[in-house]
């Protein structure tokens, strides 16, 4: 599985920080996500893929 | 010279009034012509209190899509913007939540840094004391006692003051006026005063931040300001924005929360007897869905010709994406009418969706897990002292809730 974040989308709701603490965090100034893992093992996939079904920015991007 | 009814005409003629009114006897459950609407197609014309007749969306995917969609607007200046209310005379300024990228991506940046996931989550054990705090006066004084007055409103409001920089001591003034923006009723007038009221209040407060900077979120702004990256109104508009959002909405889920509780006691009863932190994250996310509090609409205008299940929303035209609706939208929630704290509630659009979902909502989910947690078991019998027809409910809210909750133990 490989992820993609868009930092320019990202509105810092955080969401993807609760869904899957492994793969995301956020920046300190202002929030705005961080890619921890971008090819993250497959017993996340669930978790990831609820944080980008959540995403209010629709900025983060999964493929098999 | 005949004249011949244009169909559209037609159909705006039958538009419906919106917001609508909920059925007598289900103040929990949205109005029943939301859901016939949602039944009958993916968008339906309304009438607004200025005769326009924008575009109505019901269903959780079109929702979504078109929250998120770059050719949807939220910026009230715009033609077709379906508003809410009259123009205040003389206009008022507005925060980034009503306009669009990339001005509101630029301000909205500046205050999203203490509402991230680790920074919400250090504030925890100072809200736990709050909460505990405020329970143990509840039990020390009168029974009965209204838990809105008591509770629901001091915590939010205790939060977002610690937070801010704002003087809790100033909370009769600040939720007064509060009250006059959130009503539907009240006259342009009357909203504008009580705006005015809360600029020149939050002004004074970022003179004072501006000389003497502490560790708070106006301090941050003040910072800002000094910097020349912020104007003061901005930062006044924003504060403004920030300390109404930060406990209406909160205060509002707590009392209204507690209500549907009561009126299902084996939930209640789920809450009362766990620590799981699981349970109690879900149960929060399945009670933002139910109540759904923001029930005026997320308002919109097209800025092209998008298309949604063969009708065309034309540029220019108001949008109403009724997210009370959508979260009850069954192709997304089975049995979207039952309150069912163990469901996984999580894809709820309570906060909206697209980029001006909630700012708060870390906040607002970390205050309310800490609410919900504690209020039940530390007050097992805890029940409502008024029959359900006998309470207050803010249908004349642009936010839902109760004016008031007597309870009882």
């Amino acid at each position: 599985m490989k992820v993609t974040v868009d930092q320019d989308k990202c509105v810092a709701s955080g969401q993807c920080v609760v869904a899957a603490m492994e793969v995301f965090d956020q920046r300190e100034e202002d929030g705005i996500v961080v890619l921890l893992n971008a090819e993250p093992p497959a017993e996340q996939a669930d978790d990831i893929r609820h944080a980008a079904a959540v995403c209010p920015a629709v900025a983060i991007e999964v493929r098999d | 010279m005949t004249s011949t009814v244009n169909p559209l005409d037609e159909r705006d003629a039958k538009a419906p009034e919106y917001p609508m009114a909920r059925a007598a006897g289900c103040p929990f459950d949205p109005p029943p012509a939301l859901r016939d609407k949602q039944q009958e197609g993916p968008l339906a014309r309304v009438r607004l209190w200025d005769g326009s007749t924008p575009w109505l969306a019901t269903r959780y995917a079109d929702q979504r899509a078109l929250l998120a969609d770059p050719r949807v607007s939220a910026d009230i200046n715009r033609p077709g913007y379906p508003r809410q209310a009259p123009m205040p005379p003389g206009g008022t300024g507005v925060s980034f939540i009503l306009k669009d990228d990339p001005e509101h991506a630029r301000l909205r940046r500046m205050v999203t840094a203490p509402f991230a996931i680790k920074r919400v989550e250090a504030m925890r054990p100072g809200v736990q004391k709050i909460v505990d705090d405020l329970i143990d006066e509840l039990l020390a004084g009168p029974n009965p006692v209204d838990l809105v007055e008591a509770f629901a409103l001091p915590v939010p409001s205790l939060v977002i003051c610690q937070l801010l920089g704002v003087p809790y001591s100033d909370h009769d003034f600040f939720q007064d006026n509060s009250k006059v923006i959130i009503n539907r009723n009240v006259t342009p007038e009357q909203r504008s005063v009580a705006h005015g009221n809360l600029l020149a209040y939050l002004d004074d407060l970022m003179g004072e931040k501006i000389a003497r900077p502490v560790d708070d979120l106006l301090s941050g702004l003040a910072g800002r300001i000094t910097a020349g990256e912020l104007a003061r109104d901005e930062a006044a508009q924003m504060g403004v924005l920030l300390l109404i959002a930060g406990h209406e909405t909160t205060a509002n889920m707590i009392a209204l929360g507690t209500l549907a509780l009561f009126e299902h006691p084996d939930q209640l009863a789920l809450l009362r007897d766990t620590d799981d932190p699981r349970l109690i994250a879900s149960a929060v996310e399945e009670l933002l869905r139910y109540l759904h509090i923001t029930h005026s609409g997320r308002r919109r205008v097209a800025t092209a010709d998008i298309e949604i299940g063969g009708e065309v929303i034309r540029a220019g035209e108001g949008l109403i994406l009724a997210n009370d609706i959508a979260n009850r939208d069954p192709d997304v929630f089975a049995e979207p009418d039952r309150l069912d704290l163990r469901r996984d509630a999580r894809r709820h659009v309570a906060f909206g969706f697209g980029v001006h979902q909630c700012l708060g909502q870390p906040l607002a989910r970390m205050e309310l897990q800490v609410v919900y947690s504690t209020l039940y078991r530390r007050i097992p019998t805890l029940r409502s002292a008024a029959e359900l027809d006998r309470i207050p409910f803010k249908h004349d809210g642009s936010v839902y809730g109760v004016y008031e909750l007597p309870v009882t133990w």
